[in-house]
């Protein structure tokens, strides 16, 4: 240690030498071929002005881009520890302003989480991630603090549910999902894997179950039973062939016999599985009851049309066909800058924003379609590489933050687009128009960037 | 911490399954867009609204100029429904002279997916079709008071006579019959193509190609302007006018002279070929077959027990009769089974081992000539009983068969001619084969005697007896018969063009043309002696088994350098004389003198007067139309 303190205050370097320019370097791509689809998006055949013009989408994202530039030179000139000693407040005034959202906000397509000032309006769902990251970040670098205790798993878990709670509030469903993405931060942290494993299954039961009928949902629940005795059961014994014949009994009888073996032999791991086999048995029965009964129905429907169950070309279905058109129309180099005809002609709803991805693949076709999904890629690794740096747990968990919000908006934005993930309205990062979430996602990396020039600083 | 080091490892499973969902994307992308050209054609479908443009038909005159078709602007109401609230209905429909409740139920189909599949609320929906001038006019006035409702010009057929109804056929939609076999994929649903008549044969040069206008069309099917700049328009190419070679004043007679009779008359300018006129009755007025109402005439036609649709010129096969003793003659003397100078006897007809051919009385012996002025049985008979009789020429009765048969179709029998119309028939000219298949090979010149004479197997068409007098009078060729006689701007087809030669020498034509005109002057045809010109003919009297005999003239006027060739064929008229010949005069008189004489006039309101059956006529008239405005078609 006193070696690399002494290293350290020798070579104390400069902010400018320590930001991690690769990343400034994608986001600049990455802004780039964001504001060249926007002009995709929002440009009109036959129209008089120019993509330059502040009149036109393209015009304001050139001033939205401009701005967020601006912001994101503020945050690097800011020192990063006092971002960190502001973190509650942050967190706290967010709250607030989710809070008194939905009573200033005034009604757009059903959403309440636009507050309007002057002449433009801004979502505070957007900004919230930030304050909620950073928010975790401090908790979770104070000492003592293990994810793996359930208190303070629970402290974690509030942190991320008021927020959620608040924003659904305002009927931004697809904001609040995004939450769940601090979960991969929290498995970094210790949280357990089965958490995951739990969520994911229950995704396949659902999925598997609405599509093909109840006997495919035992047979995985079957093997995922057996799998899991395999892995967590007490292996030795005598008679070891005879021993695991039990397993091919029906996952719920299996279930009780698990059951009688933790009592018997006094090992927990077997109760657990058996109420794994349980819940999941559980919950496959209850998932007619959840999507008929407590869904919305226009939710209900965008998941039997993405599950194929429904076909329903005008309705719910209408905007991923017609995305799908348009992606699949552009073939492997795409019609060209500006000559895109589903995206010009407004087949796709909402091109310039949730759906901004049809604009590249229908323009740009394969290729700049695989260039941006592994620029966001290579964005996503190199945040993980410099969280994994991070001399501090502050650092490295707000970097999880940052890079888990990354990756569930490109999954669930691109995968919604290709027709793989439910339509969930949330942008795609520096793509998609609109101020308030280029701003969000340029502080949010941008502070990370902050606090990750200053980890070779000389901490106490 | 411990396990600190265990959890750095989860980075690989967080950074693993991001690499996972990446690549899954790629994959996802590879097959949406390079794997598959259905988005691209979606796409393009979505986008691109081909708007066709329609050529204007040619127009169709007679041989003489005279408009017999031409094309008349109609006017279809046209509706935006998005554009159309709020407007007084009873108002509307007062100026469209329609009912509350049709106005109702036409709504209602607009707005019905399931009929009317390319329905959208921003686009202009066809509501009413094809109004005439004066309902256009009336409803012009008043559309401002209706915004949301637009006229929309196109065009129909129109014809200037109610006469030639089968010569000129008609157009309607293309069925999806005739989409499928077409090879060049030219027909769209709803477009109009030549159902019957030159219409028909003659569709690709009067229809000309369609236009295409690449429009660009927003999700609301709005049209936001034309792709390119119109780079990728093409103009479209009107159709061809034709002059028809039919003479519009003698086919009306025809038409008249035929009224009450079932049957036809086919007249032929000998030297070109050209179809003088068609006939073909009972007929109708062709203007029943134009827009809204072509659907219903079309079914009460076709229920008509006496066919007004079928073309009995060339689709009607009927024996021949007697006329067709012609081509026997000069079979017989181009062979030389007879000369000019061979007389046979006829004891009231032909008599032989037991067979027996009824003739009338008339002297006997008769050389060629005066046979066929009186149009002998007998003598035809003995000339085909020698042909087939004859070992030291033909082998076989067999070889006999088949050299008659090359004569016969050598002067247009047993194949379609080939004339420019659909549905031509070929007739029957019987062959060796045939016989012994039917005979078992068992055969001889007296079991098909009375081929020689035009009955028995024989058949012919209307057409294909006068194309017999038009080879007559040119002593020896015909020109195919075609209705068309001019496309313009493109030569006519060399079919239509060329001499086709019998096999029979021209003197031996001589031979017959002076019996024909024997039977003008002394013969069967004396009724169509006039003192104008010299007409040659020959008679008919068909025996036929569902009734009376056909009442068939076969001749040409005048004898040298002829003008008309003709045939008149009377279903059930009984001799030839009674109705074929003073019809064929007066035809033959009308053609070369232009017009009729007073006398004539008179004979020929009698004859048109003299009716077979109850006549049922078609016309405009008739059907009385209740004015259903139900539209056919969504047309631009």
């Amino acid at each position: 240690m006193p070696q690399k303190l002494l290293r350290n205050k020798k070579k104390a370097p400069s902010l400018w030498g320590s930001i991690d320019w690769l990343t400034i370097f994608i986001y600049l791509v990455l802004l780039a071929l964001g504001w060249m689809s926007v002009c995709g998006a929002c440009y009109e055949f036959g129209g008089t002005g120019s993509i330059f013009e502040f009149s036109t989408r393209s015009g304001m994202q050139i001033v939205w881009i401009g701005t967020s530039l601006l912001l994101a030179f503020i945050i690097l000139m800011t020192d990063d520890r006092i971002i960190e000693s502001f973190s509650y407040i942050i967190y706290i005034g967010f709250l607030a302003l989710l809070f008194i959202t939905p009573f200033m906000a005034h009604d757009i397509k059903g959403s309440m989480s636009w507050i309007k000032i002057g002449s433009f309006s801004i979502q505070p769902a957007e900004f919230a991630k930030f304050g909620v990251a950073l928010c975790l970040a401090k908790v979770m670098s104070t000492y003592g603090f293990d994810v793996r205790n359930w208190r303070d798993f629970a402290i974690c878990i509030a942190l991320i549910v008021v927020p959620m709670g608040l924003i659904i509030m305002q009927k931004e469903t697809g904001s609040a999902l995004v939450y769940t993405a601090f979960f991969l931060m929290l498995y970094r942290e210790g949280m357990s894997g089965s958490i995951l494993f739990i969520a994911l299954s229950a995704v396949i039961y659902f999925v598997v179950g609405v599509r093909f009928g109840w006997l495919p949902v035992m047979i995985i629940i079957q093997i995922f039973t057996i799998g899991l005795v395999l892995v967590y059961g007490r292996s030795g014994g005598k008679k070891r062939l005879g021993r695991w014949l039990y397993l091919l009994l029906p996952a719920p009888l299996l279930a009780f016999y698990l059951l009688y073996l933790s009592l018997r032999d006094r090992y927990l791991p077997y109760c657990l599985i058996a109420l794994f086999a349980l819940g999941s048995v559980g919950f496959y029965y209850s998932t007619d009851y959840v999507l008929n009964n407590i869904l919305e129905t226009h939710q209900q429907k965008r998941i039997r049309v993405l599950l194929g169950l429904e076909d329903d070309p005008r309705g719910a279905g209408y905007n991923v066909i017609q995305a799908k058109i348009a992606i699949g129309s552009g073939g492997l180099q795409g019609k060209g800058f500006l000559n895109g005809t589903q995206t010009k002609l407004k087949y796709v709803p909402e091109q310039d924003t949730d759906f901004i991805f049809c604009t590249v693949g229908e323009e740009e076709g394969f290729v700049g379609c695989a260039i941006v999904l592994l620029l966001f890629l290579s964005l996503i690794l190199r945040l993980l590489h410099l969280a994994e740096r991070q001399a501090h747990t502050f650092g490295r968990v707000y970097g999880y933050c940052v890079l888990s919000i990354f990756l569930f908006h490109v999954f669930i934005n691109v995968g919604m687009v290709l027709g793989l993930t439910p339509v969930i309205g949330i942008p795609l990062p520096f793509f998609s128009y609109g101020g308030s979430s280029l701003w969000g996602f340029t502080i949010l990396l941008f502070v990370f960037l902050r606090i990750d020039a200053g980890r070779n600083r000389l901490q106490h | 911490m411990e396990g600190n080091y265990e959890l750095a490892k989860r980075k690989y499973i967080i950074g693993g399954a991001a690499v996972i969902i990446i690549l899954v994307y790629l994959l996802r992308l590879f097959t949406l867009q390079l794997l598959s050209e259905d988005f691209k054609i979606s796409a393009d479908s979505n986008a691109f609204l081909k708007r066709i443009q329609y050529p204007a038909r040619g127009a169709i005159t007679d041989r003489n100029g005279k408009l017999l078709v031409y094309n008349q602007p109609a006017y279809d109401v046209m509706v935006i429904m998005t554009e159309q609230i709020g407007i007084d209905t009873l108002d509307l429909c007062e100026s469209l002279d329609i009912t509350r409740d049709w106005y109702e139920r036409r709504m209602a189909e607009i707005k019905d997916l399931n009929r009317n599949p390319g329905y959208s609320p921003y686009t202009q929906q066809l509501f009413m079709s094809q109004l005439s001038t004066e309902e256009f006019s009336r409803f012009q006035e008043k559309l401002f008071r209706f915004p949301g409702f637009y006229i929309q010009k196109r065009s129909i057929r129109q014809y200037s006579y109610p006469n030639a109804a089968h010569l000129l056929g008609d157009i309607g939609e293309v069925s999806p019959e005739d989409i499928e076999a077409d090879p060049n994929h030219y027909y769209r649903s709803g477009d109009y193509i030549g159902k019957l008549g030159v219409e028909r044969s003659y569709e690709e040069v009067l229809r000309g190609e369609k236009g295409m206008e690449v429009l660009l069309r927003d999700a609301r099917g709005r049209i936001k302007g034309r792709y390119q700049n119109g780079k990728f328009d093409e103009a479209p190419v009107p159709g061809r006018n034709l002059t028809m070679s039919i003479d519009l004043e003698l086919q009306a007679l025809g038409e008249r002279l035929m009224t009450g009779k079932l049957g036809s008359i086919v007249a032929i300018e000998p030297s070109t070929g050209e179809v003088l006129c068609m006939v073909s009755s009972p007929t109708y007025d062709p203007r029943i077959m134009i827009g809204r109402q072509r659907g219903k005439s079309q079914k009460l036609l076709a229920a008509d027990p006496r066919k007004p649709l079928l073309n009995r010129a060339i689709m009607g096969q009927y024996p021949p009769g007697s006329t067709f003793k012609t081509s026997q003659a000069l079979t017989f003397l181009q062979e030389g089974i007879i000369t000019p100078q061979t007389a046979y006897p006829c004891s009231r007809g032909f008599r032989f081992r037991g067979l027996k051919v009824g003739c009338h009385g008339h002297g006997s012996p008769l050389p060629l000539v005066p046979a066929i002025a009186t149009s002998c049985n007998g003598y035809f008979c003995w000339g085909l009983y020698h042909m087939f009789g004859n070992r030291t020429k033909y082998a076989t009765v067999q070889d006999a068969m088949t050299t008659w048969k090359d004569y016969m179709v050598s002067m247009g029998f047993g194949y379609k001619l080939g004339i420019d119309l659909p549905g031509e028939k070929r007739g029957m000219i019987p062959n060796a084969p045939y016989y012994d298949k039917a005979y078992k090979e068992d055969w001889s010149g007296l079991t098909v005697i009375s081929i020689s004479i035009g009955q028995g197997e024989v058949n012919l068409t209307p057409l294909q007896i006068a194309n017999l007098g038009a080879t007559i009078a040119n002593r020896g060729y015909y020109i195919i018969p075609h209705v068309v006689k001019e496309i313009q701007g493109m030569p006519l087809d060399t079919l239509y063009t060329k001499k086709r030669y019998t096999k029979v020498e021209r003197k031996h034509y001589e031979t017959v043309v002076a019996g024909m005109r024997q039977a003008v002057l002394g013969g069967t045809c004396r009724v169509a002696n006039t003192s104008f010109y010299e007409v040659c003919g020959k008679t008919g009297t068909a025996q036929n088994p569902h009734g009376q005999d056909h009442s068939v003239f076969m001749g040409f006027a005048p004898r040298e350098n002829p003008k008309i060739a003709i045939c008149v064929y009377v279903e059930n008229g009984t001799w030839g004389a009674t109705y074929g010949v003073p019809i064929g005069a007066l035809m033959m008189e009308q053609y070369i003198n232009g017009k009729l004489s007073e006398a004539s006039k008179a004979r020929a309101t009698q004859f048109e007067n003299k009716h077979l059956y109850i006549p049922q006529e078609y016309s405009l008239q008739t059907l009385s139309n209740n004015a259903s405005h139900a539209p056919e078609t969504v047309k631009e």
